[in-house]
């Protein structure tokens, strides 16, 4: 993708900095000219995202840090977060049951629905101790 | 917790939440203590008013899930009312409205409460 614009921040694991990067993604997308709906999208995907390398890459380890990069170009943003944990494997993006859930009271596994649901297109990778989670957002 | 707070009160003698702000991972823990104390007062009769809830994480959902079968066993409910749609939308993918009442406004908890009753 021919990029237009990239922006970056690194942010140590916790989720008191949740906030923090919801803003940071928000601000960006706003000024980039996405609509309301869409950016309130991305800032739900990322804080998913972001909270899921915070439990399951870093066990709750805030001395660890979260890099995440946007990219916009003409078509889409995209949102990088890389960490640096363990690399956990997404086993289902199927909708939870919300109701066996309940039943058992069970709360989680929402998360990675919701990720791609609201998002265009998800990737994920690893390489060597690098996870990499890329979520675009087109434009239109 | 500066983006999120909640306030107690009593309406009709029912318990009313009234969440504002921004309820994720790092602010649900604040939610759950406050049904925690009503559960454990026996009472369970709960309106969550989110007319101020500017922003809702499935973190936030979670808490609702893990009490309210609590809730129901002792013969109550947690009727979630006032939501923007921004809100709303985050319930509505995941299937919530089939299992917890959604209401318009807290006066139509009010009055589901009296008739169940």
């Amino acid at each position: 993708m021919k990029k237009t614009a990239t922006y970056h921040i690194a942010v140590g694991a916790s989720t008191e900095n949740l906030a923090k990067v919801r803003d940071f993604i928000s601000e960006h997308a706003v000024s980039e000219g996405f609509p309301s709906g869409k950016v309130a999208d991305l800032c739900l995907a990322v804080d998913e995202a972001y909270t899921n390398i915070i439990k399951h890459a870093y066990n709750n380890d805030s001395s660890k840090v979260v890099e995440i990069d946007l990219e916009f170009d003409d078509k889409q943003i995209c949102v990088c977060l890389t960490d640096q944990g363990e690399s956990f494997s997404v086993d289902s993006v199927e909708k939870p049951n919300i109701e066996h859930q309940v039943k058992k009271k069970k709360r989680g596994g929402m998360g990675v629905y919701l990720i791609h649901k609201l998002m265009d297109d998800v990737n994920y990778k690893t390489r060597g101790r690098e996870n990499e989670i890329r979520l675009y957002k087109n434009r239109e | 917790m500066k983006n999120f707070r909640i306030e107690h009160r009593t309406s009709d003698g029912l318990d009313v939440l009234d969440l504002h702000g921004e309820l994720d991972a790092h602010t649900a823990s604040h939610l759950e203590e406050s049904l925690k104390t009503l559960i454990n007062s026996k009472k369970p009769y709960i309106i969550v008013n989110c007319g101020k809830l500017d922003y809702i994480a499935s973190a936030g959902l979670g808490v609702f899930m893990a009490y309210i079968e609590d809730v129901r066993e002792i013969g109550g409910d947690i009727k979630l009312t006032n939501m923007n749609d921004k809100v709303y939308n985050v319930f509505d993918l995941l299937g919530f409205p089939t299992l917890y009442d959604i209401l318009e406004d807290e006066r139509d908890a009010v009055k589901k409460f009296a008739s169940q009753s």
